[in-house]
């Protein structure tokens, strides 16, 4: 088969399988949400039929209908982009998510670009001076960040920056009363309240990608082709640019898309932290009030995230790769 | 075993003999596996700096662990309230505003994280050794139901799942959240695995026991799997440290119950309930915790770090006494199976 069309429906089957996963633990778990929900309605005094009314509302499963109406129902609506009502909040699942993704997408893009920008100079040049002190202080360095989580980063740096010296902002995406909006006032007061989550990410995640790309460059330049470039004359420039990097930065190109979805699952620890109203805040939000649909919701967005992004890797990843040009020889390394 | 080496080693690959079983006894046998796969790993990893850091570090919390049997629970009003550390030796890390003693908190927490990190480190490589090298050894289409499995199973963003699991099903015992944290970590290493194996079956040892005809499950448990344990130990204090910065995560958000002692609490405690950010008087509970969490993690990624040299032939047998030469050679074979050259 080929490559591209199996790997488009491996996606979707993923995909599937998750709406199919999330359905399950709605309707099927003993004790699961839906007959909590059902507990939760009833001692609020509604009649029978009414809570069926709610649930559907809700969750988008008919509870009196047989199984598999259940599951199509579930699955078309969530085809149309339905996911749902919150529990907790008057606003639908969509538009909460609508309302939130773009914050969460923005600082993990932006961490992601700062930490991959940081990783491939810092390494590179540890590679270069393999062995020396700067390499052995900078090995330390990255090994050291890299074993403090970046939630207990990001308490600290709160601690630091928000408390004691009161530079920068704690929580929320911009200070109360500034309107959304192309101003530089609205541009200012964003970045401001990103810089502390993103600062959190970028130095606890930046070292032992640093160090990947180390011993990426330093076993590119142990390759043959290197030696014979250098035999051949050519300028140090060429052989750094098209010789070394090239090849060091290439496997380092899947691991930077996994990273941003990576981080995606991590946000509801961060945006916990700095009370950023992002759909990981959000997941944290609906996991406390036990909000069902509002959880499942979340939790599908995030996966497609995730999903399309390694997917997205899977594709380019041949074109920028030239060694990687069938599909079949990516797969066997 | 290194195809230069088996020759050297034993007879247990000549072509002529038909059964290696006959000639080499078990216990033979174990004296080379000791050999081969414990000692000279043990001597290079030892002699690794890093190494000997990280298992000193991880020394302190089996110590800790142990501690946790003698030194008191830590209970509300055990001390006096909101004691600053080293004032009294009573409590010697201070106490919280209700009165517990932090040290007895930071020491009560031990057991349980070291269980749940091998708990999960043992459930992530166990079937991530499984699947790996059943795919990579199997080829066809096991391989592609295999492969395609852990693919989907990757493609489940882990922390989210964790986190409605948990929520869900309210674990407290350490070691089902250890395997819970892991529930889809397993299957990137999978894949990594299954590409490390797709080398090593085309060595002509594993060849050879084929054309003797021995079954699946004793190449892979003799010939493949002893080959890969370097690099699974790597990805065991990879795991792990996922399981620390993921299970003090959960804690922290309140998401898994709060019956079991944990450093995350104690940092959600400081957090929301001591004020240790507005006034710098309560900044030491945060700290204390702060400083177990790191302390581990910084031991396992010393260990995985200093690990992955064994795992690098070249270095390991020429710190084992090996000659170069041979080392050389197998570095090259691996990498030139690798590196197409451009």
């Amino acid at each position: 088969m080929n490559y591209y069309v199996e790997r488009t429906l491996r996606a979707i089957v993923t995909v599937w399988l998750v709406i199919t996963l999330t359905f399950g633990m709605i309707r099927l778990l003993p004790g699961g949400p839906l007959v909590q929900l059902r507990a939760e309605l009833s001692r609020q005094g509604y009649s029978a039929s009414r809570i069926n009314a709610l649930i559907e509302n809700y969750q988008n499963v008919q509870p009196d209908q047989p199984l598999y109406v259940q599951y199509f129902d579930y699955v078309t609506s969530l085809l149309q982009g339905d996911l749902g009502q919150s529990i907790t909040n008057p606003n639908s699942v969509a538009s909460i998510i609508g309302d939130a993704l773009p914050w969460t997408m923005f600082l993990m893009i932006t961490s992601v670009i700062l930490i991959f920008a940081i990783a491939v100079v810092w390494g590179a040049v540890m590679a270069y001076r393999e062995g020396s002190t700067f390499d052995m202080a900078s090995s330390s360095a990255s090994i050291l960040l890299g074993s403090m989580p970046f939630y207990v980063l990001a308490i600290g740096l709160v601690v630091l920056f928000s408390y004691k010296f009161q530079v920068l902002p704690a929580r929320y995406r911009t200070s109360p009363g500034v309107e959304a909006g192309l101003s530089i006032e609205f541009v200012v007061d964003a970045l401001r309240h990103a810089a502390l989550p993103i600062a959190s990410l970028v130095i606890t995640g930046a070292g032992l990608q640093a160090l990947a790309m180390r011993g990426n460059s330093i076993s590119v330049l142990g390759e043959d082709y290197v030696r014979v470039a250098r035999l051949r004359g050519l300028s140090d420039r060429r052989i750094s640019t098209r010789y070394v990097a090239r090849n060091a930065i290439l496997p380092m190109y899947t691991g930077f898309l996994t990273l941003i979805g990576f981080y995606f699952g991590g946000s509801p620890i961060l945006e916990e932290v700095f009370t950023y109203p992002g759909i990981g805040y959000y997941l944290f939000q609906a996991l406390e009030n036990r909000d069902y649909p509002l959880m499942m919701g979340i939790f599908l967005v995030i996966t497609i995230a995730l999903v399309l992004s390694v997917y997205i890797a899977d594709l380019t990843y041949g074109k920028i790769d030239p060694r990687i040009e069938s599909g079949e020889s990516s797969e066997a390394y | 075993m290194k195809p230069t080496e088996s020759e050297s080693v034993s007879g247990e690959f000549s072509f002529e003999t038909t059964s290696s079983d006959v000639e080499v006894t078990w216990g033979e046998r174990l004296r080379d596996f000791y050999g081969e796969f414990v000692y000279k790993p043990g001597v290079v990893a030892w002699n690794d700096r890093r190494t000997k850091i990280g298992g000193a570090i991880l020394g302190i919390y089996v110590l800790m662990a142990i501690a946790s049997l003698f030194y008191r629970q830590p209970t509300s009003n055990q001390a006096a309230r909101g004691l600053r550390p080293f004032e009294v030796w009573s409590a010697p890390l201070g106490s919280t505003g209700a009165g517990e003693d932090v040290l007895a908190m930071v020491i009560h927490a031990t057991p349980s994280m070291l269980i749940m990190i091998a708990t999960g480190g043992v459930f992530a490589t166990g079937v991530a050794v499984m699947i790996g090298t059943v795919a990579g050894y199997k080829g066809g289409v096991v391989d592609r139901g295999l492969t395609s499995f852990s693919d989907v199973v990757m493609s489940i963003p882990g922390l989210p799942l964790v986190m409605v699991l948990a929520v869900v099903f309210e674990p407290t015992n350490p070691a089902l959240i250890g395997v819970l944290i892991t529930i889809n970590y397993w299957a990137g290493l999978a894949r990594a695995i299954r590409s490390q194996v797709l080398t090593l079956r085309e060595n002509s040892y594993v060849e050879a026991s084929r054309t003797m005809g021995a079954s699946t499950s004793r190449i892979l448990f003799k010939d493949i799997i002893p080959n890969l344990m370097p690099y699974v130990l790597v990805n065991f204090a990879n795991a792990a440290r996922y399981v620390v910065f993921t299970s003090v995560g959960l804690y922290y958000l309140g998401i898994l119950p709060t019956s079991v002692a944990n450093w995350g609490l104690q940092l959600n405690n400081a957090y929301k309930q001591a004020g240790a950010l507005v006034g710098t008087g309560a900044l030491y509970q945060l700290i204390v915790p702060m400083l177990a969490i790191m302390g581990i993690a910084l031991a396992l990624i010393l260990l995985s770090q200093g690990l992955d040299r064994v795992f690098n032939p070249r270095v390991r047998t020429r710190l084992a006494g090996k000659s170069e030469s041979t080392a050389g050679e197998i570095d090259d074979e691996t990498t030139a199976s690798n590196e197409v050259m451009t």
